[in-house]
């Protein structure tokens, strides 16, 4: 047994037979050519031949996961046509006399060297697609032409990296999973494995000479493992697993497109809570209404340095792009307390749960929330944003973010930046703002009540001690009333509440928080397709 | 020789996409376009080349164009600038 840890980009399991593609390691020779002509003529009729390809490439993308995923394929038929690509080949053919798939090679390493040295994260992963038409190019000198996939029985594909053009070729029906020891999570490939449903791991750092065609293997998308001939126990622990899925697949079937409405007509939204961008697919093949919470810690966690303007703004889009015109919810950094990060050098506190963390740092910090308010105010032309903030005690403090956002918001005017301004919100996490929560919502477009904090704070219990498990109900009255007068609050004002706290999930409470008349509940995305099942059985006409 | 010059608002700047319609509109004159920006400059014919330029969305660029057709050429490309970027 092997096994090895990746980036999971979709959440699946899957086990089969391995099929390892080695990029048919071009060992590419260089050899003197005499009749230059000639080699000129054969990079020509190899760009046609490539171009034909892309066409039925583009083609089949659009068919299978629509346009703005092929437009990609559209780009690499205009880079075979690009002016200085070509002279740069014939020069070199023409000059040193050399063979034609050497000058493409050569040529391609440099124009993707090119890309990749650029400070663009956008313009750096156009190496890869460079490099992607060089090969192509080369493989139609070679007489190779497209590696044929098609005839592959179902497998995991084992490889260095893939190109764009590989992922898509192959029959979508027989790919199991996807292990590659490079990628990024915003490669095409990505995006694809994702569109398409697939479990797929990148980085995953395998000495593919250990790795061979016909292997089992299982790839663990939710643990972000694969592992190569497991043993008989895990075998069965993932026919399990594999089982299980395929019941949930059947649960979403039947619940998926269906509203949430009870027996006697009252919908409720549920969206869904997420932190990293990877998640977004899990939110749409689980049908969520749009996303509840969405942590922006990721961007800020396991870096050396804050996050760029352009790197949030990117991210930020990116999500509001895949939902469409549905709710995106994006929480301001809350860092601090148990989320750590060493650049921040907010050193020791005796009572971090207390302590400075949240909208308290970017209040104080104001230059690290303007970074973040300027990404997002960018990121809102892309789509239906909403920004929300956490750990909110009192008026002032709304009333001191509505000053920076409005600072924020002149800067990109001057600059003549296209910007909108979203409704903005704010987490109900402490007994402070329950307390205040009319004047609250005379101030916001809408509460979300973030049980987990409230409860803590409420009930004086440090919920990682063990010790007060006893005393710890998450169904104290205390919080059940709290929630009560937060909805009432924001609904005198007409604005919404919603819950995204674990509290959100608990299906025990689902009928009391409808009862109440919570407009929103925002859970992991694996719960909500359960929930909508509860919410459609239950009947609130019927008094208890 | 004529020059304008236009602020990008697209929010990705001269992406891989537009930078390919650019180069295809460019293709319809016979007039050399050149576009600059930061002290680098780029044909508009050239795809990879524009793309290197990575202009973002906020900046300036001057757009010369030069040759019989510069009238027609000029007013072509601004409109596709205005349009498209």
């Amino acid at each position: 047994m092997m096994e090895f840890c990746g980036k999971s980009v979709y959440k699946g399991i899957a086990m089969g037979n391995v099929l390892v593609l080695k990029n048919q390691d071009y060992q590419i020779k260089r050899i003197r050519i005499e009749n230059t002509q000639e080699e000129i003529k054969r990079v020509q009729q190899a760009g046609e031949q490539a171009k034909e390809q892309l066409q039925k490439l583009y083609d089949k993308v659009v068919k299978e996961v629509g346009e703005a995923n092929a437009a990609i394929f559209e780009v690499h038929q205009m880079m075979l046509e690009d002016d200085d690509y070509l002279e740069a080949i014939h020069n070199m053919i023409l000059t040193e006399n050399v063979n034609a798939e050497y000058a493409v090679a050569v040529t391609g390493d440099n124009f993707s060297k090119m890309f990749s040295s650029m400070d663009d994260e956008y313009m750096k992963a156009r190496a890869a697609d460079v490099k992607d038409i060089s090969e192509r190019l080369v493989r139609n000198l070679s007489g190779q032409g497209d590696t044929d996939l098609s005839a592959m029985g179902p497998s995991v594909i084992v490889a260095d990296d893939l190109s764009p053009s590989e992922t898509v070729q192959m029959d979508k029906e027989k790919i199991l999973g996807f292990v590659t020891v490079h990628g990024s999570t915003n490669s095409h490939t990505a995006i694809l494995a994702r569109m398409m449903n697939i479990p797929a791991l990148i980085g995953v750092p395998m000495n593919l000479e250990e790795i061979q065609t016909g292997m089992m293997a299982v790839v663990d998308g939710f643990q972000g493992k694969v592992i190569f001939e497991p043993s008989q126990e895990v075998c069965v622990e993932t026919e399990k697993k594999i089982q299980e899925e395929r019941e949930k697949v059947q649960l979403l079937q039947n619940l998926k497109g269906q509203e949430n409405i009870t027996l006697d007509g009252k919908t409720v939204n549920i969206y869904a809570n997420i932190g990293s961008v990877s998640d977004v697919g899990y939110v749409l093949e689980n049908d969520a209404g749009g996303i509840g919470l969405f942590r922006s810690e990721f961007l800020y966690l396991g870096k050396n340095d804050f996050p760029t303007e352009e790197e949030q703004f990117q991210a930020y889009r990116q999500v509001l792009q895949t939902m469409a015109s549905k709710k995106v919810i994006i929480r301001t950094l809350d860092i601090g307390a148990d989320k750590q990060v060493d650049y921040f050098n907010l050193g020791n506190e005796d009572n971090p749960a207390l302590g400075y963390r949240a909208i308290r740092i970017c209040l104080k910090q104001p230059d690290i929330f303007k970074t973040q308010l300027r990404a997002l105010l960018r990121a809102a032309m892309f789509g239906n944003l909403s920004i929300m903030y956490p750990m909110i005690i009192s008026t002032d403090e709304v009333k001191q973010i509505y000053a920076i956002v409005e600072e924020v918001k002149k800067e990109l005017e001057e600059q003549g930046v296209p910007y909108k301004v979203p409704e903005q919100g704010i987490m109900i996490e402490t007994p402070a703002a329950v307390m205040i929560s009319e004047e609250l919502a005379k101030l916001v477009d809408f509460f979300s009540i973030g049980t987990n904090d409230l409860t803590q704070y409420t009930l004086a219990i440090d919920r990682q001690n063990e010790k007060l498990d006893d005393f710890y109900n998450p169904h104290h009255k205390a919080i059940l009333k709290m929630i009560q007068i937060v909805v009432e609050s924001a609904h005198k004002y007409g604005k919404w509440a919603g819950i995204c706290g674990e509290l959100g999930a608990d299906a025990e409470l689902t009928e009391t928080f409808l009862r109440m008349g919570v407009d929103e509940l925002s859970v992991a995305p694996s719960m909500i397709l359960k929930l909508r099942k509860i919410i459609r059985e239950l009947d609130l006409s019927i008094e208890k | 020789m004529k020059k304008f010059e236009y602020t990008i608002k697209d929010a990705i700047g001269i992406h891989a996409r537009p930078a390919g319609l650019l180069v295809k509109e460019a293709k319809n004159y016979q007039s050399k376009i050149t576009i600059r920006v930061n002290g680098k400059s780029a044909e508009a014919t050239k795809l990879m080349a524009v793309m290197g330029l990575g202009v973002k969305c906020g900046q300036t660029v001057e757009v010369e164009v030069e040759g019989a057709d510069e009238d027609t050429a000029l007013e072509g490309v601004k409109n596709f600038f205005e349009t498209n970027l």
